[in-house]
């Protein structure tokens, strides 16, 4: 029971992760019908941002906000130098030309922070856990996570659904035309729209960079589960890759706590050790597949959206 | 009439609440040139899916010579003589003239697991589809690529890849789409011409094309076909002037 | 008929002239390293033709074609270390693995278009790279040393460096011919007819989805042979060969060399190693130019290196 309520956390906190991931993903790809293959690269920008502005600065929060905004700024200025150029092409060249812009960052990275990879210290205050039921101790850290990304999610929500920007945010993803029909500064929405998920982004890969390290290519393998998660949720939607990140969050956390002990029944323990996580990791693509074969547009498609 | 080469029964499709077909009868018979003609979002487009296969109905029948095809997938309604040309334009716009028209041919001539003999030396391939061309005025045109040529050439390539499958029932869906007024003269006069030969169901928007050429007309309305007849009876068929002048209310408004 | 005089077929027609001599340099200079690189190309350049055939041909963007290079690859490393050394076993079963898995993939994946197969083919390919991180006794993430090459009796000794790099090279030519006939034959126009428009062929009559399989397993069974070659020449294979980034390469050396082309592919492989090799000698941080320059060629010669000589761009 107590294993269960901490794992069932823990995958709480990696869906809500891959959801501040998968939601600037999915607004991009949703209204400019973009597939940024380099978002997992403001992921690790702002793991690395987070590390270097708290060591600058020497506090925690004050880290963070300069991380967020020089994703914000690195998102933004992307947006502008190449991807506004790409939104016209087809698929395969957003995947090529982002695939290079992966390169690019990964060699950046190693350039400015070199290759050893980077810790992000915790102040002391996040670094203890908490009592969350009566005998259930929790890691603070994580549990902070949970409330930052919630809210987080709830703001977003509240922005897409009931404000103005909101509003052209979601009639951009369901028909372009219209949108820019109406005179809007369609060009300053769409840098502003990236900026914000790169921030997001950064804002993920930080937080993520506590608990691990800021690696190069950190972004890499969570920018694919990303993509499952809305491709589950359906491009576009906001509250679908909410579901799907909390569920594709869970499955592989949870599969990684009890396969093992499942696969022990059968194998080794040491095969069972090897063999659980990539079990566990097979799983997601696996559902993704079946729901792909049953739905071949997502489980949400958009409406209007191809 | 037991020679209807195509006869729809009850044909009903619902979109979500929108009605796009309710219970269409529609007989074609062999020889007939019949046109169906009604106001925008009348259900034509859902009327030709249907009978192609591309939207499967909710309810209703589809019989093509005699055989139920109501849940035969598209591409074997065309082995079986069921030639379509696209109101909008659908064509290989990369490849040159020739092979848009041979592959047409190349679908009914046995299968393609052929995987050595060059295809485009083939004249098994070529020749029917050279002859195609010329029927529909594009001889002279066979290596040209299609993206270059205009929208009044694509019209008539529409035209000769259906002929190219030797179909038995020609389904026409707005050939004229987009077209001037010496083209679509020089079309109707195709047109009159495959009549003899073809069994045809067009649909199209210019009247005067249709009440020149079609031996009856159906009239299409909300989803429903409210009148069938000769041209003449239609022509003066109270409830399709009704129609018609509704629709022309709404444009003025519009 | 004679290929006309025209800058693309001079172009090839040295490239071609040039990987023939490349033992003979290796050779002259005695330096192992030119050897090995070109044949690391050469097997490269049988992988990105073959995702060339469903990509540039098929307009089946795979994201997930690497997988089949570690499919060979395992089939020979796995064969190998349980004593099978018999390439006249090794080889056919590794083809036949590819076939069967590429065409289970094909079956599901070929579904959906667009977007979602780019999607689902990677997703595919994710979970036989986490198969391979699961193989507990075959190296899991750490990979599978191959002690022994394939043996083919006195037929053919893979562990002559020579020897195996002229038979990659006409494994190469041979699939490249192949292609050539496959894409002009009536199964290629199919093929190419539903690239371009599938709605149009399922109308003119065409059951397209079992042509589009039939070309999806023939280009996971030439990557698969591509994975055997590059386990031998490795003598090594690992997970990492089949990670998503590498299936992205393959992507960047078919478009590169132009999508499309006969010998695209090929041009476009020799282009990406040696541009790697040659960056990566000017600095250590050689992607930094390489990233941009992907983008630039996206964004700016669209038919690849092939279309530039051609002097056509594709719109």
């Amino acid at each position: 029971m107590l294993l269960f309520v901490e794992q069932f956390l823990n995958g709480l906190q990696f869906g809500l992760l891959l959801f501040l991931l998968a939601a600037g993903l999915t607004l991009v790809f949703g209204i400019m019908d973009l597939v940024n293959l380099a978002h997992g690269s403001f992921y690790m920008l702002g793991a690395y941002f987070a590390a270097t502005f708290t060591a600058l600065t020497g506090s925690f929060i004050g880290g963070v906000v300069l991380a967020l905004a020089a994703t914000l700024l690195v998102g933004m200025a992307v947006e502008v130098i190449a991807m506004r150029r790409l939104y016209r092409r087809d698929h395969l060249d957003h995947v090529l030309a982002t695939f290079g812009l992966i390169l690019f960052f990964n060699e950046l990275v190693r350039l400015i922070w070199g290759p050893a990879g980077m810790n992000l210290t915790l102040p002391s205050w996040l670094n203890t856990s908490v009592e969350i039921l009566p005998d259930v101790q929790y890691s603070m850290y994580r549990l902070s996570i949970i409330v930052v990304a919630l809210a987080v999610a709830i703001a977003l929500y509240l922005i897409v659904m009931r404000t103005r920007v909101g509003m052209l945010i979601r009639a951009g993803a369901s028909n372009r035309e219209m949108i820019s029909a109406l005179g809007i500064n369609i060009k300053l929405l769409y840098t502003f729209v990236f900026g914000v998920g790169a921030a997001l982004a950064g804002l993920a890969g930080l937080m993520q960079a506590a608990i691990l390290t800021a690696q190069i290519g950190m972004g890499e393998n969570i920018l694919i589960l990303a993509f499952v998660v809305i491709i589950i949720g359906g491009i576009g939607s906001i509250r679908g890759a909410f579901i799907a990140a909390i569920f594709v969050g869970l499955i592989d956390t949870v599969g990684r706590a009890f396969l093992p002990d499942l696969l022990k029944l059968a194998l080794s323990p040491a095969a069972a050790a090897t063999a659980a996580p990539a079990l566990s990791s097979m799983l997601i693509y696996l559902v993704m597949a079946i729901i792909l074969v049953v739905r071949p547009a997502g489980l949400f498609p958009a409406p209007g959206s191809r | 009439m037991t020679d209807a080469l195509l006869r729809v029964d009850g044909l009903t499709k619902r979109f979500g609440g929108v009605i796009a077909s309710e219970g269409v009868a529609l007989e074609v018979a062999n020889g007939e040139l019949h046109a169906i003609i009604g106001p925008n979002g009348a259900g034509k487009t859902t009327l030709i899916g249907q009978l192609t296969g591309e939207i499967a109905p909710d309810s209703g029948r589809v019989h093509f010579a005699g055989q139920d095809i109501t849940t035969l997938p598209t591409y074997r309604r065309s082995a079986i003589g069921m030639a379509r040309s696209f109101q909008i334009t659908s064509l290989f716009l990369d490849m040159t003239v020739l092979d848009n028209v041979a592959l047409a041919v190349q679908a009914h001539s046995g299968h393609s697991f052929r995987f050595w003999t060059p295809a485009r030396s083939e004249t098994r391939l070529r020749e029917p589809a050279r002859a195609a061309l010329a029927r529909v005025g594009l001889g002279d045109r066979e290596n040209v690529v299609v993206r270059d040529m205009s929208h009044g050439e694509h019209r008539q390539i529409e035209i000769a890849m259906a002929l190219a499958t030797r179909p038995r029932l020609l389904l026409l869906d707005e050939p004229m789409a987009g077209m001037g007024p010496e083209e679509s003269a020089r079309l109707v006069n195709l047109l009159r011409e495959l009549k003899k030969e073809y069994t045809i169901l067009l649909i199209e928007h210019d009247m005067e094309a249709v009440f020149a050429l079609a031996d009856r007309i159906s009239v299409l309305v909300y989803g429903r076909v409210i009148a069938t007849g000769a041209p003449a009876t239609i022509r003066v068929n109270p409830e399709v002037i009704q129609a018609y002048l509704g629709e022309q209310q709404v444009a003025g408004h519009g | 008929m004679m290929p006309a005089l025209t800058l693309r077929n001079v172009v090839v027609a040295l490239l071609l002239l040039m990987l023939f001599l490349v033992p003979v340099y290796a050779a002259v200079i005695g330096n192992n390293f030119v050897l090995s690189l070109f044949t690391r190309i050469v097997i490269l350049a049988m992988a990105a033709t073959s995702l060339n055939l469903i990509m540039g041909y098929g307009g089946m963007v795979s994201f997930g074609h690497a997988a089949y290079l570690g499919i060979g690859g395992y089939v020979v490393g796995i064969l190998a270390y349980e004593g099978i050394l018999s390439g006249f076993l090794q080889w056919p079963l590794a083809l036949l693995v590819s076939a069967l898995i590429a065409f289970v993939i094909g079956l599901l994946s070929l579904r959906t278009r667009g977007v979602y197969f780019i999607m689902i083919t990677l997703a595919f390919a994710q979970m036989i790279y986490y198969v391979g991180v699961s193989l507990n006794r075959y190296g899991a993430d750490d990979g599978l040393t191959i002690y022994r090459r394939s043996q083919f009796g006195d037929l053919i000794n893979l562990s002559n460096k020579t020897v195996f790099y002229y038979l990659c090279l006409v494994l190469l030519l041979a699939s490249i011919y192949l292609v050539w006939r496959l894409v002009n034959s009536r199964f290629g126009m199919a093929i190419q007819g539903a690239r371009s428009n599938d709605r149009r062929m399922h109308a003119i009559g065409f059951p397209t989805f079992r042509y589009r399989l039939t070309c999806f397993v023939i280009a996971g069974t030439i990557c698969g042979l591509a994975g055997v070659l590059l386990a031998n020449h490795t003598d090594f294979i690992s997970p990492a060969v089949m990670h998503w980034t590498r299936s992205g390469d393959l992507i960047v050396m078919v478009v590169l060399g132009g999508m499309g082309s006969l010998f695209g592919p090929l041009i476009g492989t020799v282009a990406f190693l040696a541009l790697e090799e040659w960056l990566s000698g000017i600095t250590e941080y050689w992607q930094i130019i390489f990233g941009p320059l992907l983008l630039a060629i996206v964004l700016f010669a669209r038919g690849g290196i092939d279309g530039l000589l051609a002097g056509i761009r594709r719109d």
